[in-house]
């Protein structure tokens, strides 16, 4: 099975206020809320990190939650936040170089 | 023989909104005159300016008048374009040009939008809502259209100063922020008081069936903020820069949710 790996945009500005995770898309100023899963999985996207380990490590753990199905709904996310420029998804490693989060505070 | 050349006069006048002085010239008596009734109170015919625009009139429209706003950044110069104007401003020059027709409406839409990108840069920004003084403080009413925000201006009592029932100008200022008026108004059609004060409170304004102040969330006023802010630059340094100061006004501004009722009885909650 081919891994994935998942890494923040830097190009995007990033806040968490009370625990809730909100985000401002650089290229259209579209504002996005996270739900805590996407925001655990915006937390965990360090590029190096696959997102099966992502998933057992720290989504199962958070949530009661089948491995197999969390894995397909971390993933069918992380697609969509790739969709919205707001995560980068590659099948190898990210390189740190751009992993910048500058904006993320 | 005759000079093959004729001077043109070149006319000037200051617009000073949010305490940011901007000259604009022109040759144009008729528009200078349009500018002065237009801005009344915001207006000096002379004194130091941030920003200089050299306006030229065109005959006609040049370009599609239904067309969206652009304001993009390259090399440190800013286009502003829309169907009815043309604009570049160089902030390091602190100069600019502008091309419109004879009219009130672009040179207005051009300034909004400088002031935004100068505001972005300092911390503050302009909002959809209208804005009074009372008590020495400023009170921010945000709102999409038809939320009531030339509702409430209309209902103020005497003893409130308005600042605009369309677009509110906050700058941060001292460690905290300040509300400006502005002459950018909405169905009031009344410009407001060129006058500030630090900004005491942001409601958040809904119609019911009473009146009643209720507390919002931190995440909902940063949303709600954020989606009132005036924002037009395809920039991302700014769009980050905008969004993290919505998060230091929340941080700063208590913002509330102000139900209210049409009448006069709905100021006595702000004080």
């Amino acid at each position: 099975m081919t891994k994935l790996y998942v890494a923040r945009n830097p190009r995007v500005a990033a806040r968490s206020l009370d625990g809730e995770m909100m985000i401002m898309s650089g290229r259209d100023s579209t504002l996005f809320t996270l739900n805590k899963t996407a925001t655990i999985l915006w937390q965990s996207a360090d590029g190096n990190t696959p997102l099966n380990e992502i998933v057992e490590q720290r989504i199962c753990a958070e949530f009661a939650v089948e491995p197999v199905t969390a894995l397909q709904d971390a993933e069918s996310l992380a697609r969509e936040l790739a969709n919205h420029e707001i995560l980068k998804i590659s099948e190898e490693p990210i390189a740190q170089g751009t992993l910048a989060d500058g904006a993320q505070r | 023989m005759g000079t093959l050349t004729t001077e043109v006069a070149r006319l000037s006048l200051v617009i000073t909104i949010g305490g940011m002085p901007v000259r604009v010239n022109t040759t144009d008596p008729t528009f200078l005159t349009m500018l002065q009734d237009r801005y009344a109170g915001y207006v000096f015919s002379s004194g130091e300016a941030e920003i200089e625009f050299d306006v030229e009139i065109a005959a006609h429209s040049f370009a599609d008048p239904d067309a969206d706003v652009r304001v993009s950044q390259h090399d440190g110069r800013w286009t502003l374009e829309r169907g009815d104007f043309r604009a570049e401003w160089e902030p390091s020059q602190r100069h600019g040009w502008i091309r419109q027709t004879a009219n009130p409406y672009s040179i207005d839409a051009v300034l909004r939008i400088v002031h935004t990108l100068i505001l972005a840069r300092q911390g503050g920004f302009l909002l959809h809502s209208a804005s009074a003084i009372r008590n020495g403080k400023a009170f921010l009413f945000a709102g999409v259209s038809e939320a009531g925000k030339t509702t409430i201006s209309r209902l103020a009592p005497p003893d409130v100063t308005l600042l605009t029932d369309e677009i509110s100008y906050v700058r941060k200022q001292n460690g905290g922020y300040f509300a400006y008026g502005t002459p950018f108004t909405g169905e009031l059609a009344k410009l407001g008081e060129n006058v500030s004060a630090p900004v005491s409170a942001l409601y958040l304004l809904a119609k019911g069936s009473e009146n009643r102040i209720d507390s919002v969330t931190p995440g909902e006023a940063t949303r709600s903020l954020l989606a009132n802010l005036l924002f037009f630059a395809e920039d991302e340094e700014l769009v980050q820069a905008t969004f993290h100061s919505a998060f230091e006004f929340v941080n700063r501004v208590p913002v509330s949710r102000l139900t209210f009722v049409p009448d006069q009885r709905v100021w006595e909650l702000i004080r």
